[in-house]
């Protein structure tokens, strides 16, 4: 509470009465030393607690960059140079990385993928932008993208030479798998979670012994039965890819976990809405698709999007199962007795990849949170 | 959608009657179903009759052949397929059970230390989890697989303190000797704990009906802590440490875990825990701040408004995402498999192998799951009823 002698003196230097020179401004007007003060030592606790995070610190943070940076080796000509080195091993990511983001690929096809890993992102930039948030563009957006990088990665035209899915591998496998889990299980999370929203007791039981029985168990054991029960489950002389198999188990998977969060938010439109629509003459699925589902969807875009990055990270689950994705790529390349001591190195490299597309999809996230927002209509 | 009962038939034909056409898509959804079912089970008898792979549940009780690295229970390749997958069973409970109570330490304190006014502590907090839960868990899991084998030789084993060994070969550390007394003492915690919630409700019920308040803290954690260190006092108080040795290459004694173990612990704990930060972080920002101040204006003390304020809101939104944080903990530490821990999936993927009957294994493993599930979801729903809004 400022009173009337302290807004003077604010306005007039202070003069120290021995020199009559100004006083240095008191610290609040440092803006450092003020953030100082107010976050790290605004009380006796919260200075403690700063000097025992200082002191953890100053024990592990120099350490690690001396191993992670100065010590460490980026480039070598052989795994003698990083023996002889104390720090981190880098050279071994720029040895390796062929093999470690495109799998057991054929080595000269690997610019096919590359062309692909780019059409993909570039398509996934595209679908970020709220501009071409329109079905118009893109469904065949996608068509052409999902057409275009798997006819790439398959071959067997125009003189490119073919390559079966069980060479496939790497970063492309990890997208493939993906986009496989997001594009086959999000319709079907709609359509179990309207099921398990239904009139029709069968339909709804159906719905919530699929889903929940599926929600209890872990996804290995879905990658098990897509492995080692699916071949026995069809006749005789019919098969299908391991690759197909696997995608539709994960998006099985995927798709009970996501109709629990599209179900949360089905059950957040107001009766109004279903009524308002039945009142306009809409059918079923007119008021589903037209009315109920787009706000629906738009209530629980963060758990979706969860949920999709939850995806992201079980397609490295594949390791298990023995599809050469971009950690068992690597897992395997590691396995060379020459590079060996230097997994660690390795593996932080494809944890950094990892990282960055899910930390970038989920503030990705936060935006598209923010800009729907701002036209809050409900 | 429930006003479809008053619908009348439009066009007086019964093929426009919602009634009907619901009973039609029921039926057809039911036969399809069926079909389904029947085809898939005669292929798979089909196909397991041409391969020659024998059905049923008899190889559960024909021996199993492989060893099994840790086991709880007495366990060696003479003991039947049954046996190895109760151990695996009880390997799954024990890492799961771990996993549940370190994840809920850790994710708590990182969930407070976020929303700390304290710079260094929240943004330390906010690395942890971001790096945390932005990395699969598959590869939590393998990178501390691979970081405990660069760990030194027992010989040359690091000491976190007295008696204690972190090494390539895991951990050890001193464990006491089992005695007789000690079933009593868990038998006089259990008493400690009943005697907590029998304080507590005298407390309340003086509370309201005097007005006069009685402070529980300290008096609970005397019955708590008294009731047990009474029995084993009267015991005459047994304790001997079994500290580890090394012996020729190895440690002996004490408390042993194998580094698959702590890899798996270590790598499922911090991943469920940067989630659980999260979700404590949430739970706390979303007691609004005028609750606080309310509290304070009316003149109840800091601890007061922590404990009857702000914890009993806050615990409203944090139990039940955590309940499924809980679960995904339990199914995450299936990832056993990777590193060799000798879980349930483990196990059964080697009877898998070995018996050829996938259908049989797989259904062992999907069915205890599922029951574990269903009973981590049973606990953490009756404590959610505790913490829920109590309408009155």
């Amino acid at each position: 509470m400022p009173n009337d002698s302290n807004i003077a003196s604010s306005n007039v230097p202070p003069v120290s009465p021995k020199s009559g020179r100004t006083a240095p401004p008191p610290t609040e007007r440092i803006p450092v030393l003020r953030w100082m003060r107010e976050n790290l030592v605004s009380s006796p606790l919260n200075t403690v607690v700063t000097i025992i995070c200082a002191v953890g610190l100053i024990f592990t943070v120099p350490d690690f960059i001396n191993w992670s940076i100065i010590e460490a080796v980026f480039s070598a000509s052989s795994h003698e140079d990083c023996r002889a080195a104390s720090g981190a091993c880098w050279a071994v990511v720029a040895d390796k990385h062929r093999p470690m983001f495109f799998g057991v690929y054929p080595y000269d096809q690997h610019w096919r993928l590359i062309i692909a890993l780019i059409i993909y992102i570039g398509a996934v930039g595209l679908t970020m932008l709220p501009k071409c948030w329109a079905y118009k563009f893109l469904i065949p957006l996608w068509i052409f993208t999902l057409f275009s990088t798997l006819s790439l990665m398959w071959g067997g035209f125009m003189g490119l030479e073919e390559v079966d899915t069980s060479q496939w591998g790497g970063l492309p496998l990890t997208m493939v798998l993906f986009s496989g889990t997001i594009v086959v299980g999000f319709p079907l999370a709609i359509l179990l979670a309207l099921g398990r929203r239904s009139n029709m007791p069968a339909v709804k039981a159906v719905c919530v012994i699929f889903i929940e029985s599926l929600r209890g168990v872990p996804l290995i054991t879905i990658l098990f039965v897509a492995v080692n029960v699916f071949p026995l489950f069809l006749p005789q002389g019919l098969e299908f890819d391991k690759l197909l198999r696997v995608m539709a188990g994960m998006a099985i998977f995927f798709a009970c976990y996501q109709a629990e969060v599209i179900r949360g938010g089905l059950q957040a439109i107001s009766r109004g809405q279903y009524e308002a629509a039945e009142a306009l003459g809409l059918g079923y699925w007119q008021t589903m698709t037209r009315i109920i589902l787009p706000q629906a969807l738009r209530i629980c875009l963060p758990g979706i999007v969860n949920h999709v990055i939850a995806a992201f990270k079980n397609t490295s689950l594949v390791l298990i199962i023995g599809l050469f994705d971009m950690l068992t790529a690597t897992t395997s390349v590691m396995q060379d007795p020459e590079w060996r001591r230097f997994t660690v190195e390795a593996y932080l490299a494809v944890g950094f990849v990892y990282f960055c597309f899910c930390y970038a999809l989920s503030k990705y996230s936060q935006q598209v949170e923010r800009w729907l927002g701002e036209g809050k209509r409900f | 959608m429930s006003a479809s009962d008053n619908k009348q038939p439009t066009q007086g034909s019964f093929i426009y009657d919602q009634w009907f056409r619901s009973i039609v898509y029921q039926v057809l959804l039911a036969v399809g179903l069926g079909y389904v079912g029947w085809a898939l089970f005669s292929n798979v008898i089909e196909n397991l009759d041409r391969q020659g792979i024998a059905t049923g549940w008899d190889f559960l009780w024909t021996a199993s052949g492989f060893d099994i690295g840790e086991s709880v229970i007495e366990y060696d390749a003479g003991d039947s397929y049954g046996r190895a997958l109760l151990v695996g069973f009880l390997n799954t409970l024990r890492v799961a059970f771990l996993g549940i109570i370190f994840a809920t330490i850790l994710g708590v304190f990182m969930g407070i230390a976020r929303v700390s006014k304290n710079w260094l502590l929240s943004t330390i907090s906010s690395w942890f989890v971001e790096i945390g839960r932005n990395v699969p868990v598959v590869l939590h899991v393998i990178f501390w697989g691979t970081i405990i084998l660069l760990l030194p030789q027992p010989r040359d084993a690091m000491i976190p303190f007295e008696g204690a060994f972190i090494m390539n070969r895991g951990i050890v550390m001193p464990f006491p000797v089992y005695n007789d007394a000690y079933p009593w003492v868990g038998l006089g915690l259990i008493a400690g704990i009943v005697g907590v919630v029998l304080l507590n409700r005298w407390a309340q019920r003086k509370r309201e009906r005097t007005g006069q308040y009685v402070g529980t803290l300290w008096s609970g954690l005397a019955v708590l802590i008294g009731c047990p260190l009474v029995v084993w006092l009267a015991f005459g108080a047994p304790l001997i440490w079994d500290v580890p040795s090394l012996q020729g290459f190895n440690f002996k004694g004490g408390l042993q875990l194998s580094p698959e173990f702590v890899a798996l612990f270590v790598g499922i704990t911090v991943y469920t825990a940067s989630f659980i930060a999260e979700i404590v972080r949430s739970g706390i920002q979303s007691v609004p701040g005028g609750q606080i101040e309310a509290a304070g204006a009316v003149g109840l003390r800091q601890g007061f408004i922590m404990r009857y304020v702000v914890i009993p809101q806050a615990l409203r939104v944090i139990v039940p995402p955590t309940a499924s944080q809980y679960l995904s903990l339990t199914k995450n530490s299936s990832l056993g498999v990777l590193i060799g821990y000798p879980d349930l999936v483990n196990i059964g993927n080697t009877t898998l192998n070995q018996t050829g009957q996938a259908v049989e294994a797989i259904t062992i493993m999907m069915l205890v799951y599922l029951a574990i599930s269903i009973v981590i979801s049973l606990f953490m729903n009756f404590y959610n009823r505790v913490v829920a809004i109590k309408e009155r």
